[in-house]
């Protein structure tokens, strides 16, 4: 199977590392990063080009566009790989469009485009005959949309709710051990590399919400934006309210819920049991699915990181490759 | 409640019967003679849940078994649920802020920990509701964000209900 990937950062390097160290019968024909590209049919020099990125370079040729490689590049599955705007999904929502027209399978990662136009390039992907696979846009490393497209299947959904953000549950965590105030938390976050120089779309629940809204419109056919869901982020917790929980064998948590029936679309602080299942520590992810069938089921695992989002990425491509790639 | 019924075999369990029947739960049976209970008749006194809206059902049911009621004590509070408040909450009238809710007379504020780090910095309350029951409680709760959006507080709720 040939892919294009589109986007050299974390997650794309982490996707060249496992196509290196495995054998997966996949063949990288095309690849970009903001400022380069390569396109070549024979099979790109992953290791070379790995080497030159980690070296401050570009990853190609810089005459070679993203949209060149969308276009040119000769391709079963486009992954797209480049860092999310929630704004307007742009550029990844115009290349994703493009190669879905190309009657290309799509992978991405990019929350973006799912999050803002999930119905039409749904309808795109089904008219041109092809997937589009995005596990890896929700909670890292966790199969939580093959387990509840597949696994669950049958199921009615009644609620649907966990930690969505690793960045958060770090601050939150080192602010109930520790007594660190919110603002000492994030600097230490910020040194660890889990959390951004600007740090509004993860405190702020936006991540989070952007991820309920993935799956509220992707897995459980209601129709939302942003805009529906009711958040409230981390920023104004005090150690003292944590102490507080804690006096009562509790802690606070940024929880993301989805209640179907209810119309409930949320993204808030709460406060939680420490013996909870959804009390997890650090930048882990977890997640508790009520289903009627199958009752409840929680997912733990990690939400983010090189090689944990690679994993969901190439699931997906192997996922296409069994069913949908003949020949490869 | 206290139920005065006649001294003989098996009454008890009559009384008991109908509380089951309208899908109580009875919590504890004080049984004991009093010197003013006329000699023919038994004093009962029973700790009882009870679905909502199901009392005067079981009033009637006694009444056909022959149990008199001498007296039903004050509702319970049963619902309770603990939330979190932060900001200036002082400056912004606690007393008013509780208040709202007590106001309701069917919930409650039970319970108040209060934790002021510094001058004008922002303050922490633990604060506890009582209701009668859920209903009671989701609409306190619904008061105190209204009162808390107002009044620029996080309110921080548990994940699951009362």
């Amino acid at each position: 199977m040939r892919i294009a990937i589109l986007g050299f950062g974390s997650v794309g390097r982490g996707i060249a590392r496992a196509l290196l160290a495995k054998d997966l019968d996949i063949t990288v024909t095309g690849l970009a990063d903001s400022r380069s590209g390569i396109i070549d049919a024979g099979g790109i020099d992953l290791a070379a080009a790995l080497a030159q990125k980690e070296n401050g370079g570009p990853c190609g040729n810089a005459g070679v566009s993203p949209g060149d490689v969308v276009a040119k590049a000769e391709y079963d599955v486009l992954v797209e790989v480049t860092p999310t705007n929630v704004e307007t999904g742009e550029p990844a929502l115009g290349h994703i469009r493009e190669a879905l027209r190309r009657g290309r399978h799509v992978v991405t990662s990019n929350k973006g485009p799912i999050a803002l136009a999930y119905p039409e390039l749904r309808a795109l992907a089904e008219a041109n005959g092809v997937l589009l696979k995005y596990e890896a846009t929700v909670c890292g490393a966790i199969p939580l949309i093959h387990a509840m497209q597949e696994g669950l299947a049958g199921n009615t959904i009644s609620r649907l709710y966990g930690v969505f953000n690793g960045t958060c549950n770090y601050i939150l965590t080192r602010m109930a051990a520790e007594g660190l105030t919110y603002e000492q938390a994030l600097a230490e976050a910020r040194d660890l590399g889990y959390a951004e120089a600007d740090p509004t779309y993860d405190v702020e629940g936006i991540d989070a919400g952007v991820k309920l809204v993935i799956l509220a419109n992707a897995l459980l056919d209601l129709h939302t934006t942003l805009d529906d869901v009711e958040r409230t982020g981390i920023t104004l917790l005090s150690p003292e309210a944590l102490q507080l929980a804690e006096d009562q064998d509790c802690t606070i948590r940024l929880i993301g819920e989805i209640i179907p029936g209810a119309g409930v679309l949320r993204v808030s602080p709460r406060i939680i049991p420490k013996i909870h299942p959804l009390v997890v520590e650090g930048t882990l992810n977890a997640v508790t699915v009520e289903a009627d069938l199958a009752g409840d089921l929680t997912f733990i695992g990690k939400g983010a990181g090189s090689a944990e989002t690679a994993s969901a990425v190439i699931g997906d491509l192997l996922y296409i490759q069994s069913r949908h790639v003949k020949g490869s | 409640m206290k139920l005065e019924m006649k001294d003989q075999p098996g009454q008890l369990v009559a009384a008991l019967k109908p509380i089951s029947a309208v899908g109580g739960n009875i919590i504890a049976v004080i049984h004991q003679r009093e010197t003013s209970t006329p000699a023919e008749a038994l004093d009962v006194q029973i700790v009882l849940e009870l679905p909502e809206g199901r009392l005067p059902n079981l009033l009637e049911l006694f009444r056909e078994q022959g149990v008199s009621v001498v007296r039903i004590g004050e509702e319970r509070l049963l619902y309770e649920c603990t939330l979190i408040m932060i900001g200036h909450l002082m400056h912004t009238d606690l007393s008013d802020t509780v208040d709202q809710i007590d106001r309701t007379g069917s919930a409650e504020v039970t319970e108040l920990s209060l934790v002021m780090p510094a001058i004008d910095a922002p303050s922490s309350a633990r604060i506890t509701i009582r209701s009668t029951t859920r209903a009671e409680m989701k609409r306190a709760i619904r008061i105190l964000s209204a009162v808390a959006k107002q009044k620029d507080l996080l309110i921080i709720e548990p994940l699951e209900d009362a």
